[in-house]
Formats: C-alpha cells, sequence, structure tokens
C-alpha cells in the first residue's frame, strides 16, 4: 500500500469510529422517537404509526403538572442562580477579603460531592428547620447546585476580561452601577448565557436532588418519568420527551450554524 | 469611618449574596449531616441527639464493606471503559477541521438535553432479552439464546457508562485541542515512530483531561443509585442505594449520614490527588 492509500484507510476507519460512539450515544434516543409514533402500548413490538400520543400527552394531567412544576423550578432557580452566581463571580473575582477561600472551597462542593449526598444534606436541614417539602424546597435545592456552575461559567468569561474598560468607564464619570450595566454586563453575556442554559439544563433534568426534596403534589418531570419507568413508561411519555428534544434541539442547531457562521467569518 | 463604607459596599452587594447562600445551604447542611453522623437513632425516624461511634462501626460492618467494594469496583471499570472510548474518539475529533470539529462537539452535548431517564428507559428495551438488540443478534445467527443484558451488572455498566461519557469526551477533547502540534511534527523529524510520540508526548500532556475525566466519571458513578435502581434489578447496588435506603425506607438517618460522611471523605482524597497532579478545580465544572 502506498502513503496515500494507507492514510485514507486510517481516515475511513478513524469515520467509522466516531460514528460508532455517536451511534451508542443516540441509539437509546432514536429509539423513543420511534416508539412515540407505536400504536401499541407497549414498548416491545412497533405495530403501526400514529400521532395520537402526540394530541393526548397534552390532556395527561399528572404528566402536565409535572411538567408545569418542572417549567416553574426550572425557570425560577435559573433566574436566581444566574443573578447570585453572575455578581457574586464578579465580587470573587474583583476583591480580596477574608473567607474568600473558604466560598471558594464551598462552591465546588455541589460540583464533586455525589448529588445523592447533597439530597439528604438538604432533606436534613429542610427536616430540622421544619421548611415543607415542596417546590420552594425543590426550587432552593436546585438554586444551590447551579449557583456553582455559573459562577464557574461567568469566571471563566472574566479571565480575559480588561479591567482598563471599568477603570475608563469610571474616569469618565460612570457610577458603578452605570459601569456595570453598560460596560461589565455586555462583555461576560455570553458566559451568563452559558451558565444560565446549564442552571436550567441541571434543573429540568434532575432525578436525584429532587428525589429528597420534593413533597406530595411537588413531583416534577423526571420523578414522574422514575416512577413510571419501573412499571412501564407510556408512549404519550416518548412523545413528550420528543416535543421537549425537538425544542432543545432546534435551540442547539442555531447556536451551532452561529458558532460555523462566526468560524467561516474568521477564516475569511 | 465613611472612607470605609464606601469600599466595603460593592463587596458585600456582590460577595454577600453567593456566600450567604453557599454557607446557608451548603455549609450547614453538611455541618449537620456530620453531626447526625454521631447521633442515635430515634424510635421512629428521626435522631436522638448524643454521641455515638456506632454508626460508624456499622459502615464498617462486612455487609457494607461488600457494597462499597463492589461500588468501587464498578465506579474504577466503568471509568475505564469511558477512557477506552473517549480517548481514540476525542483524539480523531481534533483532526478534523474547526467547522466539523464545532458540530461534533455539539452533537455529543445533545443527548445530554434529553431526559437522562428516558435514555435510560430507551436502553432498557434496546437491551431486554425480547429486546430489538438480543433480536437481531438472534435472527444474525451470532447467538442461539438471548442473552441476560440488562437487570444485572452488565446492565449497570452500559447505564454508566451511556450517562458519564460526555462528562470523559469534554475534558479529554479540551486537553486534546490545546495539544501543540508543532512538538508531534518534532517528533515526527526526529524520526520517533507515531507509537513512540504517542507514548511520549500526546499521552503525558493529554494527562490532565484524563485526570479530569476521570474524577468526573469515577465520583458520581458511587452515587447514582437512580442507574442500578433501573438497570440493576435488585443485583447490584453503589453506595448511592446504601445510602438512599437508610435515609428513605429504613429510616436510620444517623447511619445514612455516617455512611454520606463515609463517601465525602473518599471524594475529598480523590479531589485532593487531583490537585496534587496539577489539576484544575475549574475544569470540572465547565462542563
Amino acid at each position: 500500500m502506498t502513503k496515500t492509500q494507507k492514510r485514507n484507510v486510517s481516515g475511513v476507519f478513524k469515520n467509522i469510529y466516531i460514528y460508532l460512539v455517536f451511534l451508542f450515544l443516540y441509539l437509546p434516543i432514536f429509539y423513543v422517537i420511534i416508539f412515540s409514533f407505536n400504536t401499541s402500548k407497549m414498548n416491545i413490538v412497533f405495530e403501526n404509526f400514529t400521532f395520537e400520543w402526540y394530541g393526548t400527552f397534552f390532556k395527561n394531567r399528572p404528566l402536565m403538572e409535572a411538567l408545569t412544576n418542572t417549567l416553574i423550578i426550572g425557570i425560577l432557580s435559573t433566574i436566581v442562580s444566574t443573578i447570585i452566581g453572575t455578581i457574586g463571580a464578579i465580587g470573587l473575582n474583583k476583591y480580596r477579603f477574608k473567607g474568600r477561600r473558604i466560598i471558594d472551597k464551598l462552591l465546588y462542593i455541589p460540583i464533586v460531592i455525589p448529588e445523592v449526598v447533597l439530597g439528604i444534606a438538604l432533606l436534613s436541614i429542610y427536616s430540622a428547620l421544619s421548611i415543607p417539602l415542596g417546590i420552594v424546597s425543590i426550587t432552593l435545592s436546585h438554586i444551590t447546585f447551579s449557583i456553582p456552575f455559573v459562577v464557574i461559567t461567568v469566571r471563566a468569561r472574566l479571565a480575559g476580561f480588561d479591567k482598563f474598560l471599568e477603570e475608563a468607564a469610571m474616569d469618565l464619570g460612570a457610577n458603578r452601577v452605570v459601569t456595570f450595566w453598560r460596560v461589565t454586563l455586555p462583555i461576560i453575556m455570553p458566559g451568563v448565557l452559558s451558565g444560565a442554559m446549564l442552571a436550567f439544563s441541571l434543573s429540568i433534568d434532575d432525578v436525584v436532588i429532587s428525589f429528597f426534596t420534593s413533597g406530595p403534589g411537588s413531583t416534577t418531570l423526571p420523578l414522574k418519568i422514575f416512577s413510571m419507568v419501573k412499571t412501564g413508561v407510556t408512549p404519550e411519555v416518548n412523545a413528550l420527551s420528543t416535543v421537549i428534544m425537538l425544542i432543545t434541539i432546534i435551540i442547539i442547531i442555531i447556536n451551532t450554524l452561529f458558532q460555523v457562521k462566526k468560524l467561516k467569518a474568521n477564516k475569511v | 469611618m465613611n472612607n470605609k463604607k464606601k469600599t466595603n459596599l460593592p463587596l458585600i452587594v456582590t460577595v454577600g449574596p453567593v456566600s450567604t447562600w453557599m454557607i446557608l445551604l451548603v455549609a450547614i447542611p453538611f455541618i449537620y449531616v456530620f453531626a447526625m453522623s454521631f447521633m442515635n437513632k430515634g424510635a421512629y425516624g428521626g435522631v436522638v441527639i448524643g454521641f455515638t461511634l456506632n454508626n460508624f462501626k456499622q459502615v464498617f460492618d462486612p455487609l457494607y464493606l461488600k457494597v462499597f467494594g463492589e461500588s468501587f469496583l464498578i465506579s474504577a471499570f466503568a471509568t475505564i471503559i469511558c477512557i477506552i472510548i473517549a480517548y481514540p474518539f476525542t483524539y480523531f475529533i481534533a483532526q478534523k477541521s474547526n467547522i466539523k470539529k464545532t458540530i461534533f462537539m455539539a452533537m455529543v452535548i445533545v443527548p445530554f438535553l434529553v431526559s437522562s431517564l428516558i435514555r435510560l428507559f430507551g436502553w432498557i428495551n434496546l437491551l431486554r432479552k425480547d429486546g430489538i438488540l438480543n433480536s437481531m443478534l438472534l435472527k444474525l445467527g451470532l447467538i442461539h439464546e438471548p442473552l441476560q443484558l440488562v437487570y444485572n451488572t452488565t446492565g449497570v455498566m452500559i447505564g454508566l457508562v451511556y450517562m458519564l461519557l460526555p462528562f470523559m469526551i469534554l475534558p479529554l477533547y479540551s486537553s486534546i485541542e490545546k495539544l501543540d502540534k508543532s512538538l508531534l511534527e518534532a517528533c515526527n523529524d526526529l524520526g520517533a515512530k507515531p507509537i513512540i510520540s504517542f507514548l511520549r508526548v500526546t499521552l503525558p500532556l493529554t494527562m490532565p483531561g484524563i485526570f479530569a475525566g476521570s474524577i468526573l466519571v469515577f465520583i458520581p458513578a458511587l452515587g447514582y443509585f437512580f442507574v442500578t435502581d433501573l438497570l440493576g434489578g435488585n443485583k447490584t447496588q453503589v453506595i448511592g442505594n446504601v445510602i438512599r435506603t437508610q435515609f428513605i425506607t429504613a429510616r436510620n438517618w444517623p447511619l445514612g449520614s455516617a455512611i454520606s460522611i463515609f463517601l465525602i471523605v473518599i471524594t475529598l482524597i480523590l479531589v485532593w490527588l487531583y490537585q496534587k497532579s496539577g489539576g484544575n478545580m475549574d475544569d470540572l465544572g465547565g462542563v
């Protein structure tokens, strides 16, 4: 074999390997999509094609309640954790104070400690303080594990931040609030947005922390699915998951196209 | 006085909320769990204030030690499989054009955004005895009897690797991406065989990615009780299952706390080793 032939063969092998790993990652997702169109309620054989489940999941009260809870908790915890995390990251980046290292260490705890431990710790403290388990306790918990991720993503953005811009704004007479609003925030916005997206996706998919901190009547979608997986997931859940997936995939495609466009523009 | 106030206000406004939140809902709950681990169990759940080392004695009961040992083995095995799958994958992707790289990495993240339970449910159906995988293998004549791929340790392993693989891919990718290509060219120019330049240059330089990925796979795998619940068929348990059982069904919170402390100590040791080997903590949360 010549050298170019050899290179072609190894190129083909590399592509096959890449697509096999993607197959592994996407196989169960394809399964869910396909079976959301299945007439049979059993998820074993594909009988006939139907859109029925896409119409009925809206009428499934418990499922819709769980979805509403998930969205309320997800939106609330994203807003609060993004605000606290963003201004916290700015402060931690800018100021040196006593106890800074302790706060820094505390922020890593929810990231590295297994979720189950954070779950039981929060459950214990809620029960000690007689905080009832429900939407409020789940939201507080989600904010707790989201803040560190927001701080880290915003801080990464702040690392490349030119401090002189802030100083220039202040020299020109802007106060701290105006400087933050008009100079700092626009620059770190990409970090804030990706932090918020991370917080939201962590919240809507959380099983473990919600498992310990939810109460009767505050079931989230993942918890609902968790209880259903054991007894049997209905095609309605497959349909709902497909819809949610479609929305997120569209967002990601738009985001990726945007990045690709930027890369192409940089090339020219 | 006035001057001091002026310098303190921005600090309080920015760092105040995050510090208060982390102290109230991270530091205090963990201190409380630590305290509970030395208390006695109440007759109807709950805790009785007192001091005992009994809970920790129970943690080292052979029954629990066996579960812990198995849990470590499962985690270690899942971590190794993730490295084996993710390393060539990220290495090959890093050789692609910038546009392809962006698209491929976005494709790694997409499955993340589908409910993890739904994806695990998909796996259960694919792996079942009457599932697609078994019927395909039967039709191809590769096997004569359906394989038991789920509701046992194999199922748990597939579930864990599946759930945690992206956490290995992402840090590995960023360390392979950063690799200075001119170093490899230099190796080539100096007459090193590809395998030698891989072992002596690429592998050592991408070690931080392997370490970060291993932390992100090994530690969660010790706690993911829902993966064992759904794919393990009551046969396989991880430490997370034991903690869950003590808190929810057995309602022995002091013992559950002691096991949690044990898990925290292990986590801290691993993270300490990671930092010692030059690992950056922010790499663990940038996913």
